[in-house]
């Protein structure tokens, strides 16, 4: 037990090493950055993070990035828990074909699509708005969703569903009360990995926006100037960026960890 | 296990059908359309069949690419699953120590990934950065900007740094949804601690493993912002990957011939995430027999 304990803090304290590297950048000037190097940093400074709270177009790139990640989360957990249920329970015409399908959405190298996608969307009039992004994110969370949901639901066991129907539940009533409890654990993972997905993507972002909805990826982007980057600004913010998400995390932890107990119904 | 046959299952998918044909359909048709016409301008364009297609098989720098992104994502994958398989199973099973872990695997997965390969420029600069630094007080000399080697650990560590907690996650959720009873019949029959990973955990963990396994394998030959901010795709080529220099080719020269790379580019990575599935789920049946 000892030495398990030994490898895992291990583990995360060399996890840790470029995240705490950030910190140390995001907390001193640029000048000082690049002078020299220290630890622990000698004369720390709030200034960067002051920057990126007291300027609009800062802040505003998470609020933006927050909005469409929300949107994105609940559509893709609302449209991929009922799917996934039918790839989980039924057989039907080509049920395998679409299940494959799905995500393959994922595999195609972004950098020639962005034109057409581009396109696509300015033909509904929906260009720079969050709701273009969020549904432009759906091409890869969705499958996603679908597949580790698919995983957790191939777990339990299909007596459970059988017991329920006999008992009298409706489809639906079964659904809500008694099957996504039992998968809490997958629902949580699976909000996670959608949250997380949506927030990082940097291409079609910034594709789709140009200022109303621009997010929080692209805005960083500036942080090059013709002087060279501004490093301190650039780790304050990529420092911002992990907090919505920890929080995330953090809220789901306890579905994750618990596990499920059979036997419920 | 016999599923339950019934068409009207369609019913349930079709939300996740519409929202997701929406935006694939018309863009891939587009790009489809571009590699077989040469784009002069604005109206005018020209048939030119497979002719880019062509070109583009006989691109040696486009082999060239592919073998590094072969030997990268097979490597990715080499280390990734089995070390996240690993840290999954140390990990506490309840308390805030779990959460702990949990709120700390996750961090890495949560920066925009050109913050990443800027961050890492400074992290292993060996004058003001962390790693940089510490490798050269242990008296080894490393440069990712000259040595192509060095740039090749550099782009593998951040790779490994980067997405390894995803397959903890993942792992980790797996084994959290092995009921108890399945760990008190293994005590009962004395099984020895490897048993119970091989014929219990392992088993159970082939869903979300599939997911793993696929999931690092498409990121990882599809890898962009990343290694192209650390290192620019050099020394000299290599690290230029298969993006990079898919990009490369798109903004150097007109949209016909990287539209056909990006088609056989996309179907490559189909046929090897074909290959997975179909061994993974063969792998999973033969378990349960």
């Amino acid at each position: 037990m000892r030495k398990r304990h030994f490898i895992l803090v291990f583990y995360l304290i060399l996890l840790m090493l470029p995240i705490y590297w950030m910190l140390n950048m995001s907390l001193r000037t640029n000048a000082d950055i690049m002078r020299s190097f220290e630890l622990f940093p000698s004369s720390m400074t709030l200034d960067n993070y002051i920057k990126i709270f007291s300027d609009s177009s800062w802040y505003s790139g998470y609020i933006n990035s927050m909005i469409y990640v929300s949107i994105n989360t609940v559509i893709s957990l609302v449209t991929a828990l009922p799917a996934a249920y039918a790839f989980s329970r039924f057989r039907f015409i080509g049920d395998k074909h679409v299940f494959f399908w799905l995500l393959t959405n994922r595999m195609a190298p972004p950098a020639v699509f962005l034109l057409p996608f581009f396109q696509l969307y300015s033909t509904f009039g929906l260009i720079d708005t969050h709701i273009a992004v969020a549904l432009a994110h759906c091409l890869f969370n969705v499958p996603l969703a679908v597949w580790i949901l698919e995983g957790f639901m191939s777990g339990v066991p299909r007596e459970i569903d059988e017991t329920a129907f006999i008992d009298g539940y409706s489809f639906p009533r079964f659904f809500l009360a008694v099957f996504i409890p039992l998968i809490r654990a997958g629902i949580g993972v699976t909000a996670f990995f959608c949250f997380m997905f949506s927030w990082v993507e940097l291409l079609l972002a910034r594709t789709l926006t140009t200022t109303v909805a621009k997010p929080i990826a692209a805005t960083m982007t500036r942080t090059v100037s013709a002087s060279g980057l501004d490093w301190g600004l650039l780790a304050a913010a990529g420092i911002l960026t992990i907090v919505p998400g920890a929080l995330v995390i953090w809220f789901v932890r306890n579905h994750l960890a618990k596990g499920f107990a059979l036997g419920r119904v | 296990m016999e599923k339950w046959e019934n068409n009207r299952a369609w019913f349930l998918i079709l939300p996740v059908f519409v929202i997701v044909a929406f935006s694939a359909i018309i863009p891939l048709m587009t790009v489809v359309n571009y590699s077989v016409q040469d784009i002069l301008g604005p109206g005018q364009r020209i048939f030119v069949g497979t002719e880019w297609f062509r070109e583009m098989l006989t691109n040696s720098r486009l082999h060239d690419a592919l073998i590094k992104q072969l030997i990268f994502s097979g490597l990715v994958l080499l280390i990734e699953i089995p070390l996240g398989i690993a840290i999954a199973l140390t990990m506490p099973h309840k308390g805030w120590t779990a959460s702990v872990c949990l709120v700390l695997l996750a961090l890495p997965l949560l920066i925009p990934w050109n913050v990443i390969g800027t961050i890492w420029i400074i992290f292993t600069r060996p004058d003001i950065g962390l790693f940089g630094a510490t490798i050269n007080t242990l008296g080894l000399a490393f440069d990712h900007t000259a040595n192509p080697l060095h740039a090749w650990i550099t782009v593998l560590l951040m790779e490994v740094w980067h997405w390894t907690p995803l397959v903890v996650l993942l792992a980790y959720a797996g084994l959290r949804s092995i009921p108890d009873a399945y760990y008190q019949a293994a005590k009962i029959d004395g099984a020895s601690r490897w048993a119970v990973f091989r014929y219990i955990q392992l088993p159970k963990m082939r869903g979300v493993l599939t997911i793993a396994v696929l999931l690092r394998f498409m990121d990882s030959f599809l890898i962009y912002a990343e290694p192209f901010v650390l290192t620019g795709g050099g020394p000299g080529n290599a690290t230029t990957f298969l993006s990079i220099y898919l990009v490369k080719l798109s903004t150097a020269m007109d949209l016909g011939p990287a539209a056909a790379f990006s088609i056989i580019y996309f179907l490559i990575v189909l046929l090897f995430c074909w290959i997975f599935y179909q061994a993974l789920q063969a792998v999973g049946t033969g378990d349960k027999s």
